[in-house]
């Protein structure tokens, strides 16, 4: 098993909003200079570079080839891509580091989802043959997904307000986070307001589900040794693993996440949550907190979302890099020793990934 | 820690053909996983993280199709990422699934790449569904026409490549085109696509998939048939365009090929390696890679090929699977360079096995002939001399 302890030294990401101007490529360079001017380094020392972005979000091919520019590509760097979420991505630069040849890796995660409509969008990233023909989107698949945890007696729908407020409220402090078009006002904090309003695909509203956003994020990675000569507050990766589970909704318990489970346990969680102080959890619906929490086994004094989450905010692409971002930064920043970030690919929590991180022992 | 040995211990890929119409996506990667296993001795249950490759979702219109073909590849419970990088994709996919090993996370690893033409319309992928595109050889047919003009090469060293690559095909039993009669006077004949590109000259759009099961020295010691060791790997990509590049010797390519010989040993490319899989999509890349690798110097790479250097039989054969220009299944061409070369060590190329094959490279390029994927193959760990 690999033994190092890569290090997270530098991050950055920018602003989460409905639709921006700005090109993807744009969106990059300013998550990726932030990610080096926090690290210190100049582009050059970067011996790998891995980015995830997804075609289908901006409806052309080779998105990632512009993003390029963000990465400055010249003179010619080792680098790879990933269509999917920049925390894969992030764990592709953390396989790679792991050989020893390389001190520093460069991880950046984007999207610009206002071209789309998720609901038009969504249906396309299921089986072509059974699936995509039915139409189902992603707030009827979380839809069914919370009705399951509801019949499973675990939750209700009060639970699912009772995150959603906590999320709002916590976002509402994070100047990254999106502003939501109701605002974070007395209303949206208000569990019973909440409860009030319509379904958008019972039993969940629309404070319930994550809202698309436009957004990057980039992180610097390097080897311990360089990491201690950068800072003396790393924040190393104790353990990262990703597990899948099947496609098909119909032959899962969507009530849980057993692959959440075995990726933490693979990644070195431990029981109980391990100990850690705050968890961020890429949620798209206030149901899936609940689930990824029972799965991870987060007691209820761990600080969940501090920064409001993918309720808050969800640059798709770049949502599960941010988690691991925020976790990194309540590590940097003293607030725990030990935080544990999840991310996600695909629909009702099919593809899950853990990443556990820690400050100097 | 510093990188473990890696080896192939088993390649599959699908019988390619225009439009595998008798298999879904699930079945046409399905078919080239179960190959591989069996090349590796093992089952499904062995496989600890699958890595999978493709090129644009938009040329099938399946977004992110690895979370759909997650249970045909017997993904569920294990780690499984999705690569894309452009053409070189499937090469980048192979090189990521063999730094798994490597890395010591895992023992033995399933890397697929594929593409089922036949099911979209590459040609409205690549222009985004938005505009008539001008394909592929569009964009790679200046450059061609660069190469002509900068080493006075005639205008036969396209038709050459293009009848040496189908002879070799009827080698194959898994390529696409069989086109029994090739011969130069067909190409040239053949109507002109791209000038100066010809029918002929070009690759063909192909249903296919390749797999390779990638393992330790333990994974390598438990497989009933030989190994081919991975004793090198290096990606190179740099940007699209921009004042000053050289298109027809892209630094990237350069940069790519030196890392990757500074690697494993070797200073003398010609020489040291016995036999080239390279991307060729297009008749004339064939010269113009001999030379951006450094395997040949300026203006000699349409020399070996003029003198039958590349030929099956030559002193340094490319492409004696048949290559790309007779297999195009976009996202698994890279990947079936890789297995291509792997086989050639192997000893396991069957018909269009080179005789003494001990040190193989495996190459594929992709975007604007800026990305770029390599490795080199051993029969042994210390093949390289």
């Amino acid at each position: 098993m690999p033994a190092d302890d890569i290090a997270i030294v530098g991050w950055g990401q920018t602003p989460s909003v409905a639709s921006t101007d700005l090109t993807e490529p744009q969106l990059c360079l300013a998550a990726v200079n932030d990610a080096l001017a926090m690290a210190n380094i100049d582009r050059h020392a970067i011996g790998f570079t891995c980015s995830g972005s997804c075609d289908y979000l901006s409806g052309g091919p080779f998105v990632f080839i512009s993003n390029l520019e963000a990465a400055g590509a010249w003179p010619p760097i080792s680098e790879s891509h990933v269509e999917m979420d920049g925390a894969w991505a992030l764990y592709e630069a953390w396989v790679r580091i792991q050989h020893g040849d390389i001190d520093f890796a460069l991880v950046y995660g984007s999207g610009k989802s206002s071209p789309s409509d998720p609901a038009l969008l969504f249906p396309q990233q299921l089986d072509p043959y059974y699936l995509e023909p039915l139409g189902l989107d992603p707030a009827s698949l979380m839809g069914m997904q919370a009705r399951a945890l509801l019949d499973s007696g675990t939750a209700t729908e009060r639970d699912f307000a009772a995150v959603a407020a906590r999320s709002r409220r916590a976002g509402a402090a994070n100047p990254k986070a999106q502003t939501l078009p109701n605002g974070a006002g007395e209303s949206d904090l208000d569990i019973d307001a909440l409860l009030a309003a319509p379904y958008v695909r019972a039993p969940l509203r629309a404070h319930d589900l994550a809202p698309a956003a436009d957004g990057a994020a980039a992180v610097v990675l390097a080897t311990p040794a360089k990491a201690r000569e950068l800072t003396d507050h790393p924040v190393f990766i104790r353990g990262i693993d990703h597990r899948l589970e099947p496609h098909q909704p119909g032959v899962r318990d969507l009530a849980d996440s057993p692959s959440t489970r075995l990726a933490a346990q693979k990644a070195g969680l431990g029981a109980n949550g391990g100990g850690v102080g705050v968890a961020e959890l890429y949620a798209t619906s206030s149901a899936q907190e609940l689930i990824l929490r029972a799965a991870l086994g987060l007691g209820p004094d761990v600080s969940v979302n501090p920064s409001g989450g993918a309720l808050c905010s969800d640059p798709v692409m770049a949502t599960g890099l941010v988690r691991i971002i925020e976790a990194a930064q309540r590590v940097a920043d003293g607030t725990t020793r030990r935080a544990v970030a999840h991310a996600v690919n695909g629909q009702v929590l099919q593809h899950n990934l853990v990443c556990v991180l820690e400050g100097e022992r | 820690m510093s990188a473990r040995p890696v080896a192939v211990i088993g390649v599959g890929q699908t019988h390619h053909k225009k439009a595998r119409a008798d298999v879904s996506m699930i079945g046409l990667v399905r078919e080239a996983a179960e190959r591989a296993l069996a090349d590796a001795g093992c089952d499904w249950a062995d496989i600890d993280a699958v890595v999978l490759g493709k090129a644009p979702d938009a040329f099938e219109g399946v977004m992110q199709p690895e979370l759909f073909l997650a249970d045909a590849l017997g993904g569920a419970g294990k780690p499984m990422l999705r690569v894309h990088t452009a053409g070189s994709v499937g090469g980048s996919t192979f090189i990521y699934g063999s730094h798994l090993v490597n890395a010591g996370i895992h023992e033995r690893v399933l890397t697929v790449a594929w593409e089922k033409q036949s099911e979209g319309n590459a040609q409205w992928g690549l222009a985004g569904g938005r505009s008539g595109g001008i394909g592929a050889g569009g964009a790679f047919a200046p450059f061609i026409r660069k190469y002509i003009r900068d080493t006075d090469a005639p205008e036969y060293i396209g038709w050459m490549v293009a009848v040496k690559d189908r002879q070799n095909a009827l080698k194959n039993p898994y390529a696409h085109l069989k086109i029994a009669d090739i011969s130069i006077e067909k190409v040239k004949e053949s109507e002109m696509l791209w000038d100066p590109l010809r029918f002929l000259e070009s690759c063909p759009s192909s249903d296919g998939a390749c797999a390779m099961v990638v393992g330790s020295e333990a994974a390598a010691a438990a497989a009933p048939n030989p190994p081919a060791w991975v004793l090198g790997t290096a990606v190179r990509t740099e940007l699209s365009t921009f004042p000053g590049r050289d298109a027809t010797r892209p630094q990237a390519g350069v940069d790519c090929a030196h890392a990757l010989y500074d690697s494993v040993g070797i200073t003398n490319p010609r020489e040291q390696i016995d036999v080239a899989e390279l991307y060729v999509p297009f008749s004339w890349y064939e010269p113009m890679w001999l030379e951006g690798h450094d395997i040949a110097g300026p203006g000699e790479g349409w020399r070996m090929v003029d003198d039958g250097a590349t030929e099956i039989e030559g002193s340094f054969p490319v492409n004696p699977s048949g290559g790309v220009l007779s297999s195009n299944p976009i996202g698994a061409s890279g990947m079936l360079r890789m297995a291509e070369a792997a086989l050639q060590v192997r000893g396991l190329a069957g018909e269009h096995q080179v005789e003494g094959a001990h040190v193989s490279l495996g190459q594929a390029y992709g975007g604007n002939a800026q990305y770029f994927s390599m490795a080199i193959f051993g029969s042994t760990q210390d093949a390289v001399r």
